[in-house]
């Protein structure tokens, strides 16, 4: 049933989306240095013999587009003396030779980031004047470090509400954030409608789609007494199934949100943040907030609590255990829809974005140590920020490594997270 | 539609050297999984450093093929000590995540563009599978040709050292669960605490079992590799191990075959409606808004998730299993 | 018959004459522990100054619900680490040992939640217990002439034990579908594979029905007879009284009292921390087998009860408890 809603959806919303790009074989790309566009970069396509097959600029939105005669295999080369002052091509290799196929828009990425730490020669910040001072790239990642743990943590603390109260650890928990993203695509791009209200409507849906989720499906499982590895496994199933399908309706590329593409940024203090990205850090602050106050301080927060420390006891109390761990699903949902949502506007809305943070997530959460609501958040704070700021000395390519590095190095001395407990014996 | 072709492709996949490759890494997490009960959802990872193991020995340092063997082993086994270490105390579901992040960690590390000189990063590795087709004794005969079905000189040489490899690896895992060795595992799979009373060291046991599956995991990415003559990092990540897993579950966990005849079904049903729907979309059977060439390619994974689904609820002990030995049923 | 009774009045003889005091000196001890404490966040589960088990005796530990009598278990048998202490068994230090090592060492320990392997066999539950097998060498597994025959000689022990025990019928049947008393018998059983010095019985007769209560005494009985040393825990007095030698009784963590069974069940600091309340039986055999009463409360219970509490008060504010923020559930 969910994944009849699903498709219902977005047969539309694939359509209207493919129509906005070219049609015709065609080489094309967008880029982006943290999340702003660049725009006045020239790229230039070559066929394989070294015949000039044209060339582009990016636009405002750091788009380029360059038609080409036919499928085959091109050379494309960004003019690295044309990127702005202090930006550069981090994995280093400006020159592509991607194959496009028959009637394809072939994307093509260049990753773009502050010149000075992608040397390789670990010395960031030796730069001429003109480009960035290494403290301002510090306060750079530091800002998009916490922005990206703030992703994280709305997404952690469903897992962590979830795993409490039911014991599951959700493998698919990743693809509700893709599906705030997508949702918020849908409506805003496809239907017109304003980002911020498809935004809220995207939220509201999640919230819906997580009781049904644990109405229709999770709840039965638990009800036919399914054991917890199995609905794990089962919640793995479910993951690549919706994954796929997402990828079957909305294609492979990573598409942006039609407003607020190309926001400049405003200097705060030492920090140059673009106005939608802090926004975002303040809905995100505020629904981790209410979600954590409301736990400690309301009468369901604290059944909630009932439910986790002991489910059979809680039962027994009075207390309508279903009728909670709905309640933590429908949250759980919301949680992830927003945090896609605000991924989206980040870094742009993809089939496999939430699974591309499953496991910062799951790193997060076990940090913590698993079903502590605190943990999940001090565990995203630490991966955001250790992801981020980490790229001062690894490449960025390898970020993620150094988060999913420190994961296993913790637990090797905590094996039950930062501020987990053990499990008891006997 | 060309029918005979899609037959033909998916009757190959019974015998075909992706199902070997498969088989092998289901296997090896039978041990683990089925046996043991560890979570190991880095599988991929094994048949990775297997894979790498003879493309970096041989592509990037022009060593031979059987040093690059060695390492690849080598490497599986020092995989399975690094990931054993810090997770084997943990409780199943901690396993689970961290050795999917340190199979990603290694993927990444193949991908890096830094690593380039050696890895070849995301373009992968070539030419490295010359010295095992030199040994091909069928080299210039016809190879099999049956009608429908059609191995050529090169892939009945795959064919058979892979079935070899298959084989000996089920009769070992025999040999093991059925001894008392065997036994540790399945009692460590139902209660660990139980084991650690009755005076066996549970970790040493847990490494054993998970040093084991690994070497047989790479054992099918030694297959994997020498069969398309190239390494990407792309193969080896977490829908390898997903499938994977699904063969296990499929065959049965915790039966010695299990793996193989999962593998065959698997892989059979999977390129007969692979090939059947990209033949449709070829030929324009479907109209373009419903699937387009690309599309097809993802209904696989829709499939494969489906059936994960759909297996573990109604049957859970896979197409062969008992019920009663398996532990995924309830509670 | 005499013969039989020989070990009791051995130990009875021992015991006799001692004080009844906490951390009493026995004559010939087994294990002694040095204040072993064990703190789960603000609680202090256990904080045994000093005790001692007497050889070759049937040892009963007993208290209330929460009194840390699992957790001290645990911390002796190498399960759980314990924030301060040590203790010896036959003069071997084993604190800081790995728990398979205490087992080897010649200390088994069963569970109060029973742990049959339920997807194996009865004798292959058996069979495991078993030490120094060559067939669980990882080289030696693959050669089967290396073990079939030790293998045999397992087996035919194993099936004695299970013909002492009653179980042989169910031989060949998984663990998983023997009843709940039958499971005890099983876990007791399968302990006394390792041929162990001491046996550590968590409970064992919980949930047992009384008919089989007096032939499991009889296998404890039967132990002691066979030279092992018993130490086990129990909430049915009547039995207590019935088959130890000697009594420990802890209260919230510590030990409150130790002595022979008719002078502790006189002593009132017992009757009141223990047995005050419930004095007409109801301790008898708390809930049942697989979850007892006194196993919810302990996995968090302060905060549970706090926050269970907490609703049906609505307006008053919430003292602060420990673990407030603390989700994580049991795994089962
Ligand atoms: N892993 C744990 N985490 C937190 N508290 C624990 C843990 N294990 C035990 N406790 C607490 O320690 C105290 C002692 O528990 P223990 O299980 O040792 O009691 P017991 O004497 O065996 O009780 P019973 O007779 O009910 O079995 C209890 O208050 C319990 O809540
Ligand atoms: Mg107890």
């Amino acid at each position: 049933m969910l994944t009849a809603f699903l498709a219902c959806l977005m047969l539309s919303f694939g359509l209207g989306a493919t129509s906005a790009w070219a049609e015709g074989e065609a080489l094309q790309g967008t880029l982006t240095n943290n999340g702003a566009p660049v725009a006045g970069v020239k790229i230039k396509a070559s066929t394989q013999d070294g015949a000039p097959a044209g060339e582009d600029t990016s636009d405002e939105q750091g788009k380029w587009s360059i038609p080409v005669t036919g499928p085959g295999t091109y050379k494309v080369e960004l003019d690295i003396a044309s990127l702005p002052a202090g930006v550069g091509v981090t994995n280093n290799r400006p020159t592509l030779t991607p194959t496009v196929a028959e009637g394809q828009a072939r994307n093509v990425l260049f990753p773009l980031g502050s010149a000075g730490g992608t040397t390789g020669d670990g010395q960031p910040g030796t730069k001429d004047s003109g480009g960035p001072s290494s403290f301002d790239r510090f306060a750079d990642l530091l800002y998009s470090g916490i922005h990206f743990s703030l992703i994280i943590a709305l997404a952690a603390l469903g897992i962590s509400l979830i795993f409490g109260t039911t014991g599951l650890t959700n493998f698919a928990h990743g693809e509700m954030v893709t599906l705030g993203g997508l949702l918020t695509f849908l409506f805003n791009v496809t239907i017109g409608m304003p980002l911020v209200l498809a935004g809220v409507i995207s939220v509201v849906i999640g919230a819906a789609l997580g009781y049904f989720q644990d109405r229709a499906f999770w709840g039965w499982l638990r009800k036919r007494r399914t054991n917890l590895v199995t609905t794990m496994i089962i919640s793995i199933g479910l993951s690549l199934l919706v994954r796929y399908v997402y990828l079957y309706f909305f294609g492979g590329e990573s598409r942006n949100y039609a407003d607020y593409n190309a926001q400049a940024g405003v200097q705060y203090g030492p920090f140059l943040i673009a106005p939608k990205n802090l926004i975002c850090d303040v809905i995100a602050l505020v629904a981790l907030a209410g979600v954590s106050f409301a736990l400690v301080g309301t009468r369901l927060g604290k059944a909630t609590r009932a439910v986790a420390d002991n489910p059979a006891l809680a039962a027994a109390s009075g207390i309508n255990v279903d009728r909670i761990i709905r309640l933590v699903w429908t949250i759980g949902g919301a949680l992830a829809a927003l945090s896609g949502v605000i991924l989206g506007t980040f870094q742009g809305v993809g089939f496999g974005m939430g699974f591309q943070i499953l496991l910062l997530i799951f790193a997060a959460v076990t940090l913590g140590g698993f079903g502590t609501a605190w943990g999940a958040l001090l565990g995203s704070l630490v991966i955001g920020l250790f992801i981020q700021i980490s790229t001062l000395w690894i490449p960025t390519e390898l970020k993620s490594v150094g988060a999913l590095a420190v994961l296993i190095v913790i637990l090797l001395f905590r094996p039950q997270g930062i501020l987990g407990r053990r499990a008891r014996i006997g | 539609m060309n029918w005979s072709s899609i037959f033909s492709v998916s009757l190959e996949a019974i015998i075909g050297s992706t199902t070997i490759a498969y088989a092998l890494a289901a296997i090896g997490l039978n041990v683990h999984f089925g046996y043991t009960g560890l979570l190991n959802f880095g599988q991929s990872a094994f048949l990775g450093v297997g894979a790498y193991g003879i493309a970096i020995t041989v592509a990037t340092f022009s060593q031979s093929l059987w040093l690059g063997v060695a390492i690849g082993l080598a490497a599986a086994v020092i995989l399975a000590l690094l990931l054993g270490i810090p997770t084997l105390r943990l409780r199943a579901d901690y396993l689970a995540i961290v050795t999917i992040a340190a199979a990603e960690i290694i993927r990444l590390f193949y991908r890096a563009t830094d690593l380039r000189k050696w890895t070849g990063a995301s373009d992968g590795l070539q030419s490295f599978s010359q010295d095992f087709y030199d040994l091909n004794p069928f080299a210039g005969s016809k190879g099999i040709d049956l009608g429908l079905i059609t191995f050529t000189d090169r892939e009945l040489w795959i064919l058979v050292v892979g079935w070899t490899l298959v084989l000996l690896s089920c009769l070992v895992v025999y040999l093991l669960m059925s001894s008392p060795w065997g036994r540790v595992l399945k009692a460590i799979r139902e209660d660990e605490d139980a084991v650690r009373s009755l005076g066996k060291n549970v970790f040493s046991y847990k490494m054993q079992s998970l040093v084991l599956g690994g070497v047989i995991g790479a054992l099918g990415g030694f297959v994997f590799a020498l069969d398309r003559a190239a390494v990407q990092p792309d193969t080896y990540g977490t829908e390898f191990t997903f499938f994977a897993y699904t063969i296990v579950i499929l065959g049965g966990a915790a039966r010695v075959f299990g793996p193989v005849v999962g593998s065959m079904i698997f892989w059979v049903l999977l390129v007969f409606i692979d090939s059947t729907l990209s033949e449709a979309s070829n030929n324009k059977v479907f109209p373009e808004w419903f699937m387009t060439t690309s599309q097809a390619g993802s209904v696989r994974y829709i499939l494969v998730g489906l059936g994960l689904i759909l297996l573990l609820i109604y049957r859970p002990q896979g197409i062969f299993g008992d019920k009663r030995e398996v532990m995924l049923d309830g509670r | 018959m005499d013969a039989d009774r020989a070990a009791r009045s051995r130990a009875v003889e021992a015991l006799a004459g001692l004080p009844c005091e906490p951390g009493v000196p026995k004559p010939d001890p087994i294990l002694i522990a040095d204040n072993v404490v064990r703190r789960f966040g603000g609680l202090t589960a256990v904080d045994v100054k000093h005790v001692e088990v007497q050889r070759g005796s049937i040892t009963a530990l007993i208290g209330p619900n929460g009194a840390g009598k699992t957790t001290f278990f645990n911390l002796l048998t190498g399960f759980d680490a314990p924030d301060e202490g040590s203790w010896t068994f036959n003069g071997r230090s084993l604190s800081g040992v790995a728990a398979h090592k205490v087992a080897r060492a010649g200390m088994v320990r069963t569970f109060q939640l029973t742990k049959a392997l339920s997807k194996l066999k009865v004798i292959d539950n058996m069979r495991l217990g078993a030490t120094g097998q060559r067939g669980e060498t990882f080289w030696r597994a693959l050669l089967p002439g290396t073990w079939k025959q030790q293998e045999a000689e397992v087996t035919a022990r194993a099936e004695d034990l299970l013909t002492r025990f009653k179980l042989i019928a169910k031989k060949d049947d998984f663990a998983g579908s023997l009843s709940g008393g039958q499971r005890k018998l099983l876990e007791m059983a399968r302990a006394l594979m390792v041929q162990p010095e001491m046996v550590m019985l968590d409970e064992p007769m919980a949930g047992v029905n009384p008919a089989l209560t007096q032939s499991l005494l009889g296998h404890v009985k039967q132990l002691r007879e066979d030279g092992m040393t018993v130490l086990f825990v129990e909430h049915d007095m009547d039995m207590v009284h019935d088959i130890s030698d000697w009594i420990i009784v802890m209260g919230q963590g510590g030990v409150i009292a130790e002595g022979t069974p008719d002078k502790v069940m006189a002593d009132p600091r017992v009757i009141d921390a223990y047995l005050g309340a419930h004095h007409d039986g109801a301790v008898k055999t708390v809930g049942g087998e697989e979850v007892d009463a006194g196993d919810l409360e302990e996995s968090g219970g302060v905060t549970l009860i706090g926050a269970v509490d907490e609703l049906s008060q609505d307006d008053v504010p919430s003292p602060p408890v420990s673990g407030d923020d603390d989700f994580r559930k049991e795994p089962a």
